[in-house]
């Protein structure tokens, strides 16, 4: 049985929005809805959802980055405060995030070989003079890149080698797990093959945890275990990598997988909506306190029970958890 | 502290360097900061290659005012009370580039502090700290100077700081503004991901990347304080007799303009120079600091 | 080179002067559009996919330059007058861009917006206008067209604000729509929704070009694709040949590292090595030869031309299997 890592139990995060007229009651959005999630040592679990769905949220809050408004967040079994200086900084050695823009997340004023080793220092404190230059230069050739760019800065190299700058960053003190919000999707096509290839070696390599946000699901196949479906801040489906793509429940995640366009014409004309009634539910929904299902305006199979109560999280056999009032009477193959 | 910030560990202090060598690259630039330099030479020296001083008034002279001749080596005339004029300009070049410079360096290192905490931290300090600034905004700027010099007796270094502390507000402002787009950046999520507390996260993250907009807003403020500055030596609140300054020749010599014209020309000539070169070098600044530019 | 093409490009190079010389971002590029039919143009960063349509219709940033000759429906976009140009671009031919928000001017309504751009060229009267506004937004499924007219672009989501973009393109019923990444940024679902809109126009006798690096989109709507890499086509075919036998090792290579949903896993994905080239990256021989896993001495020092045979084309110095290609 591997170590758990993070368990988030109840997570809530929400933001004020505009009042309504000048005295009026405050509007909150809530990005992410008492979520539950959980993540063991060397696992890697994927959170998929669109826009809105509170997926980048649900990450800041992990890493620390938002207060969230409700629930817990432990780590390694310590429940994570951010009041706490002291357990948080051993939660920001052991917890890294790799975030979507590759040169936005560098700083421009620095060379590459200094973001690594800022990292270095902060996390593991002063180091022996050469030291410090030795493990960065080490970290850099384990993302494949080579130890001479450390002099370059992020706007002389391209995406994929600042992403690669980037991962070397997360990992130079050794964390437990890697947060990674939309890491790959903003490099060209050939570029995130090499990405996902990499994190896939460094999760075998060294043990270590992902957490790997995306809207691509097709990656997610690739490299997560465990997946975990969004929709305007709630889990609506959770479950093993085989469970959900061969069978997916949840009317959404169905939907989901049957809009992915294949690389394939022949197959391609098969590709479509599955009876999608409304087209966007705009993320304004997420600001109402929605009493029944938030899928319910694009749900094919809704009925009067949908619109009043809100489904919980059942286990439909197997591990493979589904917030859906119908997910018995729903056929199972896509 | 060898061994404990990034620079020192990677390389000897990369940044800097690499900004030196597209500073030289750009020829404009290169010719500006040779301009200044020459002028601050000239300023310095100028005054001691003249077999004048300062107030020393010439009465051989008549009329007292007389236009720039070699024979008697008054290179730029005198003005109307005999004065030799060259020393005179580079005197008052000294004392204009003095002000400037130390008011600026002032406004900068207030405003840049004032602006990057509060756009870093924002919230209810961002909040207090930009009142702070409207108030002192709103404030009649001319009839505080007057108190100040009633209160503390005129004198250089009561200039500096009161065009100074004028002066950094604008700044902060402007800092400010950069500070609050930065901290959205992925990068600064990054630096607050590493546990780095807050001060670090502003002075190594956020300061250096508003020094561009900065530094060519400081090269603006140089000229606006040299014109300031003469303003208030003209009300009879800036710089006093014998201690000149490039502004206050220029108004004097503008008011001899018809009959005397060269008390005119070469305080302009020189301010009119130094201005430009500054610009020049201001631009050429920026992009030497901006990474992307290169 | 048949004669009923809409849209005839030939020998296009598009370049930039910078401060470290000349860019070369399209390199004589020759491509065809027919009325009626998608062409999809696939290329990553730095292949010159979306300068070569910018070059074409005039669009290019001050530095940038274009030689060549660009015909649209026989008529010499290249050089002409300013006047015949704008006559052309905006009314016969539309372009839709990647980020709607940038398209969209913030400060004024979508019908608004909508109405523009007949009403500044005198195409119809304002009731008219309106009226076809309403048509449009039809046309792309937005939901409760009459009240979007009277919103913002920040009261829409991505998605509409996507869809609005089109509606504004097909205002002057256009002959030819270029689509820049159009479902890039979008949701996966409203991705879908657009797609099947640009279907239905492309059905209704428009020509499309697509231009984009998601191959499933590609899949889904081109009629024929031409594959760029840096600054020159690749390879060109009709989509379902395209994607059963690529001929040019890059399409292979790109197809194979692209994680699919209905292929078993493997344990790696097929990357391709190294990185794309930055745009105007000089080179003796084939630009994709540093990263081509079949590369010759060849490949390297002379550049292949353009081969074709029937509406099959490839610039590779390797013999590829199955079709004959003529030099």
């Amino acid at each position: 049985m591997s170590e758990q890592l993070l368990k988030v139990r109840g997570l809530t995060v929400r933001f004020p929005m505009r009042r309504e007229g000048l005295i009026g009651p405050r509007r909150w959005l809530t990005a992410v809805d008492a979520v539950d999630l959980e993540v063991a040592a060397g696992q890697s679990v994927g959170i998929v959802g669109e826009s809105g769905c509170g997926k980048s949220t649900l990450a800041r809050a992990i890493l620390a980055l938002v207060v969230p408004q409700g629930g817990t967040i432990e780590w390694r079994g310590q429940s994570m405060r951010l009041d706490d200086a002291a357990a948080l900084k051993q939660m920001r050695r052991e917890l890294q995030v790799v975030f979507q823009d590759p040169v936005g997340s560098l700083d421009p004023r620095m060379t590459i070989g200094e973001s690594v080793a800022e990292a270095l220092l902060a996390l593991q404190g002063p180091q022996a003079p050469g030291a410090a230059a030795t493990r960065v230069a080490a970290s850099l050739r384990e993302v494949g890149l080579d130890p001479a760019l450390a002099t370059r800065y992020p706007h002389e190299l391209s995406g994929g080698q600042c992403q690669r700058a980037a991962i070397a960053r997360a990992i130079v003190a050794r964390p437990r797990l890697l947060v990674c919000d939309e890491a790959v999707s903003a490099l060209d096509v050939s570029v995130q093959a090499q990405i996902v290839n990499l994190l896939d070696e460094l999760r075998q390599r060294h043990g270590l945890a992902l957490l790997f946000i995306s809207h691509n699901l097709a990656v997610v196949r690739h490299l997560c275990d465990e997946v975990v479906v969004l929709y305007l801040g709630r889990v609506v489906e959770r479950a093993s990598r085989e469970q959900i793509f061969a069978a997916p429940r949840h009317p959404y995640t169905r939907a989901l997988l049957a809009a992915v366009p294949h690389p394939d014409p022949a197959q391609a004309a098969r590709t479509g909506l599955v009876a999608m009634r409304e087209v966007d539910a705009v993320p304004q929904s997420a600001t109402a306190a929605v009493p029944g299902c938030a899928y319910l305006p694009r749900c094919p199979f809704a009925e009067s029970n949908c619109r009043t109560q809100a489904p919980r999280l059942e286990d439909a056999g197997g591990g493979q958890l589904i917030a859906c009032h119908r997910w018995r009477e729903l056929p199972v193959a896509r | 502290m060898a061994g404990s910030t990034p620079a020192s560990v990677m390389t000897d202090g990369g940044l800097w360097a690499d900004a030196r060598r597209r500073l030289r690259g750009n020829r404009a630039a290169v010719a500006a900061a040779v301009v200044v330099v020459l002028l601050v030479l000239a300023a310095l020296l100028g005054p001691l290659v003249s077999p004048y001083a300062l107030d020393h008034v010439d009465w051989t002279l008549s009329p007292l005012a007389s236009p720039p001749s070699l024979e008697d080596a008054h290179w730029f005339g005198t003005d109307s009370n005999g004065r030799d004029l060259f020393v005179r300009v580079w005197s008052g070049t000294q004392v204009s580039l003095l002000v400037a410079l130390l008011a600026t360096a002032v406004s900068v290192v207030i405003g840049v502090a004032w602006g990057a905490t509060a756009g870093y931290v924002g919230g209810r300090l961002d909040g207090w700290m930009m009142r702070v600034v409207d108030v002192l905004y709103a404030l009649p700027y001319m009839f505080f100077v007057i108190i100040l010099t009633v209160v503390f007796g005129r004198s250089l270094w009561l200039i500096f700081l009161a065009i100074g502390a004028v002066g950094w507000l604008t700044m902060a402002r402007i800092v400010r503004g950069q500070a609050l787009a930065l901290r959205q950046r992925e990068f600064v999520a990054a630096a607050v991901t590493l546990g780095l507390p807050a001060h670090q996260i502003i002075a190594r993250h956020i300061v250096p990347n508003v020094l561009g907009t900065v530094i060519v807003y400081a090269t603006l403020t140089v000229p606006q304080v040299i014109l300031f500055e003469s303003f208030l030596s003209f009300l009879g609140l800036g710089v006093q007799e014998p201690l000149t300054s490039l502004g206050r020749l220029v108004a004097e010599g503008a008011l001899e303009m018809e009959t005397a014209p060269w008390q005119l020309l070469a305080p302009s000539v020189v301010l009119a120079t130094l201005l430009l070169a500054l610009n020049f070098l201001g631009d050429g600044l920026r992009d030497a600091l901006d990474p992307r530019q290169g | 080179m048949t004669s009923d093409a809409l849209l005839a490009v030939r020998d296009l190079s598009v370049e930039f002067a910078t401060p470290r010389g000349v860019v070369r971002a399209v390199r004589e590029v020759t491509l065809e559009v027919r009325r009626g039919e998608c062409l999809a143009i696939v290329g990553e960063s730095g292949s010159g996919k979306s300068q070569l349509f910018l070059g074409s219709f005039g669009l290019l940033a001050a530095r940038g330059s274009a030689r060549g000759s660009v015909r649209f429906d026989g008529q010499q976009l290249l050089g002409a007058d300013p006047g015949p140009l704008r006559s052309v671009r905006g009314t016969r031919v539309a372009m839709v861009f990647q980020d709607p928000m940038n398209s969209l001017t913030p400060h004024l309504t979508i019908g608004r917006q909508l109405t523009e751009v007949v009403l500044d060229r005198d195409l119809l009267g304002p009731q008219e206008a309106r009226a076809r506004s309403l048509e449009a937004l039809r046309a792309v499924r937005m939901p409760d067209p009459a009240a979007r007219l009277r919103q913002y672009p920040h009261e829409l989501s991505g998605g509409q604000r996507q869809r609005a973009v089109l509606a504004m393109a097909l205002m002057t019923e256009p002959d030819l729509i270029v689509a820049d990444e159009p479902t890039t940024a979008l949701d996966v679902t409203v991705q879908a929704q657009v797609l099947d809109v640009l279907r239905e126009a492309r059905d209704r006798g428009l020509a499309l070009v697509l231009i984009t690096h998601d191959l499933g989109v590609v899949a889904g709507i081109a009629d024929r694709v031409a594959v760029m890499y840096s600054g020159r086509i690749v390879e060109s075919a009709p989509v379902r040949e395209l994607f059963a036998a690529p001929a040019h090792p890059y399409t292979a290579a790109l197809l194979r590292s692209v994680p699919r949903l209905d292929t078993p896993l493997a344990d790696r994905l097929a990357s391709i090595e190294g990185q794309p080239p930055h745009p105007g990256e000089e080179r003796p021989g084939c630009a994709f030869a540093p990263r081509c896993p079949s590369a010759m001495e060849a490949c390297r020092s002379s550049l292949p031309r353009l081969r074709s045979a029937g509406d099959r084309s490839v610039a590779c110095h390797l013999p590829c299997s199955g079709t004959a290609f003529a030099p």
